[in-house]
């Protein structure tokens, strides 16, 4: 693991967040101390231990296929920022490059 | 009665010695009196409150019993409640109102509590201090001019200061052991999958849990019993029926054998928190206990085990805060900058912190070297558990280093994140923990003797045993009643 390379730039773009120059430069050196910090599991003798993703062993659990009433439409709805009728009105996707 | 614990609460209203109502009017005024100078609410939802509580005493009137008739309840403003803001402490769900609520909660309100209102928080639950909130602030009852601990700061701060009787936590890698400890209650982590989820915004999945704070232990076992148990609407919960704690709460410590880990040596501490830990240590002893040593040697890889897993999941868990279908957006030119704007001006520091080093850590070519070497390294530490709960029932050690720290103390992320180093373990491997009140010691350049935290922690689904050992420890040692709040005692603004 190669630590406090970050490229913090690249990084808000995969994670939809827009930084000013000032927040890249500040957030390059805090990500870089905890990088260090990280890079201890290194030390680690690992190649032979099975990942954990969660402790408790659950594999896929079903319910019956039964319709239940959902939310309120119109609840739901007053919390979107923008509605229009019975939708959300969302900025248009189709023919735009995000 | 406003200060009474939340058994004796139930037993009063249940008697018709005192109705909910009443009780719903002294707590409320308990908060507008105190929570000025506190802040441990974000909201205060005193009409859902006095509609609850004519509920809950017509019910008792008709001849029912409810375990927690009447019992004042404050709520972490991140798990929702129909009709009541829910914000995290977020600017990006600022005066989003909930359309449901959480299970936790509702089975809560169904044995009769009473919602006071939705208490402070580091946004999305990601801090140890509730400075990261960027809708309020809050301070610990013990000393104004430190922290409650966080996450669940305002809820720690409502329970600490008679604000609230007991409040509903989430823990992820401390959240409740670590404040709770800091204000002198009782936190108490449950299981990883033993309280459902729904309801409860995500931050780390595979970590989050909800739990009680509480006065008391007994109470914690109250709380926990009513909250435990599937959940048809969490596939997390596990399908095991709980055994009730509370009746299993017991007086001594015989034929019990506490570990105490060599790794967490206290030699490493500062002298007058290390003499609390030990008498704590000698305590236990004193009740019967046998203390063995159990080893942990991977629990130093804790904190950099769980800065790449939680924030690897909370990268992706945040992403749904697009600006779409709730809470804030802001335009941009197109529907990219209208995500990317909306982020960047809904997220604080540290949730944009942790969404940059968990989207790294889950990139391509850093994949396996920082997520899945941290996975392995969690499977290491629940196997370090297993190995030492063969030699021992419950684990004993500090729940922080240090006791309850100034604001703006720790600015450099990491110092911060270093706060949960006693916490962290137990979390990676789902293990039911908790902090329970232990003694105080006054900081250097501190003003007042502040508390500290015991925590107790078990094998998975040890909850009934563990919670049985704190309570014996908290019987025989009464360090949460042996003082008063100073500045609480002395009125605000009174000489």
């Amino acid at each position: 693991m190669a630590s406090g390379d970050i490229d913090v730039a690249y990084v808000a773009k995969l994670a939809r967040l827009a930084l000013t120059p000032a927040e890249i430069e500040k957030f390059g050196v805090q990500l870089g101390a905890l990088l260090e910090h990280v890079d201890a599991l290194a030390a680690l003798p690992v190649s032979d231990v099975a990942a954990t993703a969660q402790v408790i062993a659950a594999s896929n659990v079903m319910r019956a296929d039964v319709a239940v009433p959902s939310l309120d439409r119109e609840t739901v709805l007053d919390g979107a920022p923008k509605r229009e009728g019975a939708y959300f009105r969302v900025p248009r996707i189709i023919g735009v490059e995000a | 009665m406003v200060d009474a614990t939340a058994i004796e609460i139930a037993r009063a209203v249940n008697a018709r010695e005192i109705s909910a109502a009443d009780l719903a009017g002294r707590a409320l005024a308990r908060i507008a009196e105190r929570d000025g100078e506190i802040g441990a609410y974000l909201a205060v939802t005193g009409e859902l409150a006095r509609r609850h509580a004519e509920r809950v005493d017509a019910a008792v009137r008709d001849g029912k019993s409810l375990p927690l008739a009447g019992v004042p309840l404050a709520i972490k403003d991140n798990m929702c409640l129909t009709g009541t803001p829910t914000t995290c402490a977020s600017k990006i769900l600022d005066g989003w109102i909930a359309p449901y609520t959480s299970t936790a909660v509702q089975r809560l309100l169904d044995a009769g509590a009473i919602p006071l209102g939705k208490t402070n928080l580091d946004e999305f639950a990601m801090g140890s201090s509730c400075e990261n909130s960027a809708l309020g602030k809050t301070a610990n009852p013990w000393d104004r001019g430190r922290v409650p601990g966080g996450s669940s700061g305002g809820s720690v701060a409502a329970v600490a200061a008679g604000e609230a009787t007991v409040a509903t936590g989430s823990d992820t890698g401390g959240s409740i052991r670590e404040p709770a400890a800091f204000c002198n209650v009782v936190g108490f982590k449950p299981t990883y999958g033993r309280v459902s989820r729904y309801g409860l915004i995500a931050f780390a999945s595979s970590l989050d849990q909800i739990g009680p704070i509480t006065k008391t232990v007994a109470d914690a076992a109250l709380v926990y019993d009513l909250m435990a148990g599937r959940d048809p609407m969490d596939a997390t919960t596990v399908d095991l029926v709980p055994e009730p704690a509370l009746p299993a709460l017991r007086a001594d410590l015989r034929g019990v054998r506490i570990g105490i880990v060599k790794e967490f040596g206290l030699e490493k501490l500062d002298p007058g928190v290390r003499a609390v830990y030990e008498r704590a240590y000698a305590d236990l002893q004193k009740l019967g206990a046998d203390l063995v040593e159990v080893a942990l040697p991977t629990a130093d890889y804790g904190i950099a085990t769980y800065y790449l897993i939680a924030p690897a999941e909370c990268s992706s868990n945040l992403a749904r805060f697009d600006g779409m279908r709730y809470g804030l957006r802001v335009e941009g030119a197109d529907v990219g900058s209208t995500y990317e704007r909306t982020r960047a001006a809904g997220f604080g520091d540290e949730v944009k912190r942790r969404i940059l080093i968990g989207t790294y850590a889950l990139s391509s070519g850093y994949y396996d070297a920082y997520y899945v070497r941290a996975q392995k390294a969690r499977t290491l530490i629940a196997d370090d558990f297993r190995r030492a709960f063969a030699s021992c029932d419950a684990i004993a050690c500090p729940a922080a280093a240090s006791p309850a720290f100034e604001f703006n103390a720790k600015a450099d992320p990491v110092s911060m994140y270093l706060m949960d180093y006693y916490t962290i373990p137990m979390s990676l491997a789902g293990l039911p923990s908790l902090s329970v009140p232990c003694g105080y010691v006054i900081p250097e350049g501190g003003r007042y003797p502040m508390p500290l935290g015991l925590e107790l922690s078990g094998p998975l689904f040890a909850e009934r045993s563990l919670l049985g050992i704190a309570h014996a420890y908290e019987r025989a040692t009464l360090h949460a009643q042996a003082r008063a709040i100073p500045e609480i005692v002395a009125p605000v603004g009174a000489a």
